[in-house]
């Protein structure tokens, strides 16, 4: 760099890369973005992501800026956009797709399930398959019916994908560069509560994140560990600080990737708080958690001072927008489990039961 | 004041003129199937002996392969037998650079494209998925889940036109397949986009048992393109030189950037769904026996003879090379494949997870712990 003495050159440097307030939206916008105009094999395509520039204007400008054959406004048919992505991908090129909502993504499951996921193996690596699957998913926006679902848990149990999910501005751009810069399928799930939440973040210098199958410690902790991720993330931080209240250190790992699955950073701190609590939206029964929880327990047992937690939306359909904040784990729910971790039980903090001799 | 208060101030304008966005007429499918063998049509004696080898070659793979199956060499085997025609005229239209997408009955389509048969019954003889690299002879991989591969072949032409390459992609589907949605949808974006893609519909009368009556009301398959705004095409399937004609125009026409055409060709199962099948459960063999009377490769000898195209020395040759080509399968396929399971965490991702590596030493313990037993090792346990 230079030291110049000129001053106007420095201050101009300064404002590009200056950090302001950004939102996850705008950044996703942005990766999207840079990705085209790096890679020419990039293409998008979904429903309203032209003109409109989707729903939630995460594709914004990308038509105008790129052309319609690169940003590209397809039938309403959501196997469609996933299949013909399929064919454009065997011809060389690096499809990202949008899919409006969790729910309306069901339709391109068999696609997901019995190529998008598969080719790779069936062909023996000859027919990689780069597309990223863009869903915006969980609730907590007020959305009526099918707008909320948080399908994750289906598409982690279907090896052959990625499954990936920001909490935050820097993630938002820097996991969706690496999922299209992926060979591997990606399934990129979006928290559509995020979307509009801000951080200072430089559009023009975004900071580097951790690649796709590592997880973050976004609060170094003593007591216990809160394993989450996407739009619980924010949640489980509320709720760390407001358990400083109770005298409890938490720690929060952010998961950013479900598949891969980052068992050392999530037993690593779970060793060393010895105890966790797993925190998400999607419903509890055959949901993440019970696959997280699994995981930390055959690894970390001898470590654990307290079965692990759960913490989960409720085993019922989505609620209606009116009842969603009962579904939803929020800090209460979170700090509640996080009580029920049999503190009593601890004989570190009891010396006196140490020294009769017996543990 | 409103203007609903003021009779008479108010005059609706008439709607817009509305006229079909396209003229369904000139997509509409022909009356009859197509045929040129038996019309004196004037045909290219150098084509027709083509597809007379193919055909015969064709017949003796679908024999072979069944046969297969009965030694146990082929955990399953869906027969083309009676659609040869549909299958060698699909993979002929086409030129290397194009791309062929068939379903899981058409690996005689890959064998007519050049694939060698091996590869192609890869998936049926169940040591790989797909047993061939889809790029050597740009034959995407056998689809099993129905329709699934057309939206597929729709994508890769567009990606094609939108690199500017003049390539064709051609799917292959069958009278079941037409009620999936992919179908659907794979011709409305074929449409919409305007994508070189030829889906050719191969109507055997079955879909496993179910017949076409409870499969659809439409007037015909081909009449299912005036929906999408494409022209629909009806061919006797088992006239191989009308299916070589009819698909040649098609695909000349995705060429020439007028984009997709739907093709139903008539032709009949004469085997059961596959060879795990019993067909007497929903058919007559008399109805089987009619269908043999129009069969591809009699359709087409008779033809040629009439058309002294086919004497008698050249039909034995036709046959012999038939005969060399199943020995040839046979004795390969009775060779047993060499497979390694360590092969099975090896291309699931580009790298393994961490899991997956976990997995991998799993089974690798495993196998070490089977061979020590088979070398006798076991008892020292």
């Amino acid at each position: 760099m230079t030291t110049a003495t000129t001053g106007t050159g420095q201050d101009a440097r300064k404002t590009e890369t200056a950090r302001k307030p950004a939102t996850m939206a705008q950044a996703l916008n942005r990766a999207m973005r840079d990705a085209m105009a790096e890679d020419p094999t990039v293409h998008v395509l979904g429903e309203d992501v032209g003109a409109l520039g989707g729903v939630f204007r995460i594709t914004d400008g990308l038509t105008k800026e790129f052309g319609e054959d690169r940003c590209t406004d397809t039938p309403l048919a959501e196997a469609g956009i996933l299949g013909t992505a399929v064919g454009m991908a065997m011809y060389g090129l690096r499809p990202v797709v949008e899919m409006q909502f969790d729910a309306f993504a069901y339709p391109a499951f068999e696609q997901l399930l019995s190529h998008v996921a598969k080719m790779r193996n069936r062909t023996r690596g000859r027919m990689p398959l780069p597309i990223t699957v863009r869903v915006p998913y969980g609730g907590g926006i007020g959305g009526v019916e099918h707008h909320s679902d948080s399908s994750e848990a289906y598409y982690m149990a279907t090896p052959g994908l990625h499954v990936v999910t920001p909490a935050t501005v820097a993630d938002a751009y820097g996991l969706l560069r690496a999922a299209i810069a992926s060979d591997d399928p990606v399934v990129f799930l979006e928290p559509k509560r995020l979307y509009w939440s801000r951080a200072d973040w430089s559009p023009e210098a975004p900071e580097p994140v951790a690649p796709i199958g590592r997880a973050e410690v976004r609060r170094a902790g003593t007591s216990a560990t809160l394993v989450t991720y996407g739009p619980s993330v924010p949640v489980c931080l509320e709720a760390a600080d407001a358990a400083r209240e109770e005298g409890w250190d938490l720690e929060v790992v952010d998961l950013r990737s479900l598949v891969p699955f980052d068992d050392e950073t999530v037993c690593a701190s779970v060793r060393r708080t010895g105890r966790a609590v797993v925190v998400h939206e999607a419903s509890g029964f055959g949901g993440p958690g019970g696959e997280i929880a699994a995981r930390i327990t055959e690894r970390c047992f001898h470590h654990l001072e307290a079965p692990v937690l759960r913490v989960a939306g409720f085993d019922i359909p989505y609620p209606p927008p009116m009842l969603e904040r009962h579904h939803l784990p929020g800090v209460d729910r979170v700090l509640d489990a996080v009580a029920r971790l049999q503190w009593e039980s601890e004989w570190t903090e009891r010396p006196e039961a140490f020294e009769g001799g017996t543990r | 004041m409103t203007v609903l208060e003021q009779p008479g101030a108010y005059r609706p304008a008439p709607p817009p003129a509305w006229r079909p966005r396209t003229d369904p007429a000139p997509l509409l499918p022909d009356r009859e199937p197509y045929r040129l063998l038996g019309t004196g049509a004037e045909l290219d004696p150098t084509l027709l002996r083509t597809l007379h080898g193919h055909l015969v070659r064709g017949r003796r793979y679908n024999r072979q392969a069944t046969a297969l199956t009965k030694q146990g060499r082929l955990a399953v085997y869906p027969s083309s037998t009676g659609q040869e025609a549909c299958e060698v005229a699909a993979a002929l239209v086409l030129e290397e650079r194009d791309w062929l997408f068939p379903s899981y009955r058409d690996t005689l389509a890959a064998v007519a494209r050049g694939m060698d048969p091996v590869e192609a019954l890869g998936l049926l003889r169940g040591d790989w998925h797909t047993g061939y690299d889809p790029y050597e002879h740009r034959v995407a991989p056998l689809s099993t889940p129905l329709a699934t591969h057309l939206p597929h072949a729709v994508g890769l032409a567009h990606a094609a036109r939108l690199k500017g390459d003049d390539v064709v992609a051609l799917a292959m589907v069958g009278d079941g397949g037409t009620s999936e949605g992919d179908f659907h949808e794979a011709l409305n974006f074929a449409a919409v986009w305007r994508t070189p893609t030829v889906f050719l519909v191969q109507n055997n009368g079955f879909a496993i048992s179910v017949p076409l009556a409870k499969q659809t009301a439409a007037p015909s398959l081909a009449h299912k393109a005036v929906g999408y705004g494409i022209p629909g095409r009806l061919v006797d399937g088992n006239d191989v030189a009308a299916v070589h004609q009819v698909l040649s125009e098609a695909v000349e026409r995705a060429r020439r950037g007028e984009g997709p055409t739907l093709v139903e060709a008539i032709t009949y199962r004469l085997d059961a769904h596959t060879n795990a099948d019993d067909a007497t459960r929903y058919r007559d063999d008399a109805e089987v026996e009619t269908w043999r009377e129009h069969d591809p490769v009699e359709l087409l000898e008779r033809e040629m003879t009439a058309r002294g195209l086919l004497d008698e020395a050249t039909r034995e040759r036709a046959h012999e090379e038939a005969e060399e080509m199943a020995a040839r399968l046979r004795a390969r396929m009775n060779e047993d494949p060499v497979l390694d399971p360590m092969d099975l965490f090896d291309h699931v991702y580009a790298e393994k997870t961490t899991q997956l590596r976990e997995q991998a030493e799993r089974l690798r313990a495993e196998l070490a712990a089977e061979g020590a037993e088979e070398n006798g090792e076991g008892d020292e346990r």
